[in-house]
């Protein structure tokens, strides 16, 4: 047994820190890493916990991300324990392999430090790597802060091995700001923690040689979608066991998780939906706004990215009059992704709120309280005229001559 | 019955199959003599992954398997990682005492073309190798990528014809030499190197055997004739081993922990290169009179590697 380590009621960790402890506690059987900027202190934090004898897997520091994922699946299909963390370039070299993790249905848990992907090289906080693993099949979870990555870190074990979901998990934190932060952090005990996470359960695994199975078969026009559509199934039943691993997770730390946060919705006529550590920013400015100039902000933040959680989405969403949809991705040529998955799940209310997009913060643009102020305004003003009073989308934070596209049918 | 046991042929066509009979290979492929030699050279349990290309195709499509062991398929360049993760998680629930067979003996072996060896997984490979992994590595070259239709690969050797560097009105096909992978795995840090053909089978399984049985990663270039691209006909896919390793266009030989080379099969009546040549149509613009000139090459080349390997040998290095 790996020696345990005696923690503080609160420890000041940085998110990255708060993702290697979360992963010492799971005892994972075998770790295969690369690094990159800014989730590398993860794979260090890991290393040294390896080298201080607080570790009993495998550890594997391979040659790029690609393999990293690679002998992640291999690892996993031989029965254990698995995670990795990455972020950005690193994340896009994985794509292929994030594809074949979810369509073999191996139980994976990948941290991810967000970061906008090149080009232009940038190593700042972004969403451009989050989005672009939207369609691989992955339970996405989001964590605006390092005691929320801590947390979900240990949920995500939980919920990627459930043997009815079988799916790999990322958690997603904001690159920098969250990842580089240090913030106070309630930690379980080892104990708690890995009694939570509980002891890896084998399914089909390489290492049964009394059972061979066979791993990563072909499937062509007679299997492959039946294949898929199971794989989406099994997406779609994660919902109700990430609320029961949320659940039983608030009892053993106090703290409430949720699919989708919501913030001062009860009685909000303008409202904020927004990823990662800018939900905290947005609900700063709600309460100051509502202080100040009397307007009736609140701030969704899906906790959930996936499945899509349309259905706790629209229940936040449809009493307001105004949404404004946050995407900190380019969008290339289309509405922000955070924009068409709010739009199609108000549509299907009676009241449609308005929902206009907000391109910002790309490539670790800062967003500051007066930026969020200045939506939310916009966002009144939509509601008091009941119609949108801009262009649809709008980036924000920009240098320069101000930059709008998609019009309404007025022309705005 | 392992092959360990095995003295002749007849012995051999009866002893264990892991590797079903039952598989969508071309009838003479060299692949499925290579992988039932592999998997009936031992006892032990394999854990075997296998990158894209014709053998995956072929003996993995859902619901049916050819594999009657562990046997896993990721994509085209990361089978030696797959297995590299596998044997990582072995070592880790052997020492927490989580295996269901903890003392089965178990051997990892990864399968590539060399579409996916000398090429595209060529990182992966190395990766793995230079970790130190447990592991087998065996490249089945049939000199092209196979599955896709016949192109090129940096296993190519000169002069084939393959279908994205075809012979022409001026040109001779590929122009480039084939890289030597053996060369390169020796020095990667493999603990054991080796070049074999089915057609020398009883060779082919001691090269197995050793491969399997030693510590750290091995690395095992096989020629395997294909039929299909080689453009021969399926009943002479052994006469044509016979030809390959006959004129030395693939000498047999091993390196033992990256220096200590030894040649593993001496042709008693070495042959010229051009009957092995004449016998497929990917080389039959060769005997183009404007040509002759890649003929020639092509047997220089041959001369030329065999002297340096009988001259490593010899000096030991
Ligand atoms: C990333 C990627 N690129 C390309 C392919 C297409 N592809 C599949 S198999 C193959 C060729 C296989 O050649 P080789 O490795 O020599 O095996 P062979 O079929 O000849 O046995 C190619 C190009 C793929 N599956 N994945
Ligand atoms: S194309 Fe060649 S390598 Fe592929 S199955 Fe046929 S003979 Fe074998
Ligand atoms: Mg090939």
């Amino acid at each position: 047994m790996a020696e345990k380590i005696d923690l503080q009621e609160i420890e000041v960790w940085d998110g990255n820190y708060a993702a290697a402890q979360a992963m010492r506690q799971a005892q994972i059987d075998v770790v295969a890493a690369y690094p990159i900027t800014p989730s590398t202190p993860i794979v260090e934090g890991y290393a040294n916990f390896m080298a201080d004898g607080y570790i009993d897997g495998e550890f594997v520091m391979v040659e790029s991300e690609h393999a990293a994922m690679s002998g992640c699946v291999g690892a996993a299909a031989a029965g254990g324990r698995v995670a990795t963390a990455t972020s950005s370039q690193g994340f896009a070299l994985m794509v292929e392999v994030l594809y074949q993790a979810s369509g073999m249905r191996l139980p994976i848990v990948l941290n991810v430090a967000n970061r906008a992907l090149a080009a232009p090289l940038n190593v700042r906080g972004d969403h451009s790597d989050m989005y672009l693993g939207r369609d691989s099949g992955w339970v996405q979870i989001d964590a605006f802060n390092a005691q929320e990555v801590y947390d979900m870190n240990l949920c995500a074990f939980r919920v990627g091995e459930h043997h009815d979901i079988r799916l790999p998990v990322m958690v997603h934190q904001d690159g920098f700001v969250t990842s580089h932060t240090a913030q106070n952090v309630r930690p379980l005990s080892d104990d708690d923690a890995y009694k939570f996470i509980g002891e890896y359960k084998p399914m089909d695994e390489l290492l049964d040689f009394s059972r061979p199975v066979t791993h990563g078969a072909q499937t062509e026009e007679d299997w492959h979608f039946e294949h898929k559509a199971r794989q989406h199934k099994a997406l779609m039943d994660a919902r109700p066991v990430i609320e029961s691993v949320f659940a039983e997770f608030e009892k053993v730390s106090g703290r409430k998780y949720k699919r989708v946060e919501s913030y001062m919705i009860e009685d909000a006529e303008v409202i904020i939906v927004a990823l990662g550590s800018t939900v905290e920013s947005a609900r700063l400015a709600a309460q100051q706004l509502r202080d100040e100039e009397g307007i009736k902000a609140g701030v969704v933040g899906p906790r959930v990215i996936r499945p899509f959680p349309f259905d706790a989405i629209r229940d936040a969403l449809e009493n307001c009059k105004a949404i404004g949809a946050m995407d900190r991705s380019c969008p290339g040529g289309a509405l922000g992704m955070l924009f068409n998955e709010v739009s199609a799940a108000v549509y299907t209310t009676a009241k449609r709120p308005l929902v206009t997009n907000y391109i910002y913060g790309l490539g670790g643009r800062d967003l500051a309280i007066v930026d969020i102020k200045a939506i939310f305004r916009e966002l009144k003003a939509n509601a008091d005229a009941g119609k949108i009073t801009t262009q649809i989308q709008q980036f924000i934070g920009l240098r320069g001559p101000k930059l709008a596209f998609f019009e309404t049918r007025e022309g705005k | 019955m392992a092959i360990t046991s095995v003295k002749n042929l007849k012995e051999f066509s009866t002893s264990n199959d892991r590797f079903e009979g039952a598989h969508l290979l071309c009838p003479g492929c060299a692949h499925s003599m290579i992988v039932r030699e592999l998997m009936n050279c031992t006892d032990d349990n394999l854990v075997i992954s296998t990158n894209t290309g014709c053998l995956e195709v072929s003996t993995a499509v859902y619901p049916y398997t050819s594999w009657d062991t562990s046997w896993i398929h990721i994509g085209f360049e990361n089978a030696a990682t797959a297995a590299a993760g596998a044997e990582a998680m072995y070592k880790a629930r052997k020492r927490k005492g989580t295996l269901k067979n903890p003392d089965a003996p178990v051997k990892f072996v990864a399968f590539g073309g060399d579409g996916s060896t000398y090429d595209i997984g060529f990182q992966w490979l190395s990766g793995a190798v230079e970790r130190g992994h447990n592991f087998t590595y065996i490249c089945l070259d049939n000199e092209n990528y196979a599955n896709t239709g016949g192109q090129r690969s940096s296993a190519t050797p000169i002069g084939a014809s393959t279908t994205t560097a075809p012979a022409g009105r001026v040109s001779y096909g590929e122009k480039r030499n084939k890289k030597d992978m053996l060369a390169i795995m020796a020095a990667n840090g493999a603990s054991y190197v080796a070049q074999v053909a089915p057609n020398k089978w009883k060779n082919m399984a001691q090269a197995f055997q050793k491969a399997l049985s030693t510590d750290g990663p091995c690395y095992i270039n096989a020629m395997s004739a294909c039929t299909t691209e080689w453009k021969f006909d399926p009943k002479d896919t052994i006469n044509i081993s016979d030809l390959a390793t006959d004129s030395l266009a693939f000498p047999l030989y091993e390196i033992i922990n990256g220096t200590e080379l030894n040649i593993t099969y001496r042709p008693k009546n070495v042959l010229p290169v051009k009957d092995y040549l004449a016998a497929q149509g990917r080389f039959k613009h060769l005997f183009k009179p404007e040509n002759a000139h890649v003929l020639e090459e092509w047997q220089k080349r041959v001369d030329e590697k065999w002297e340096y390997l009988q001259r490593r040998e010899e000096a030991r290095v």
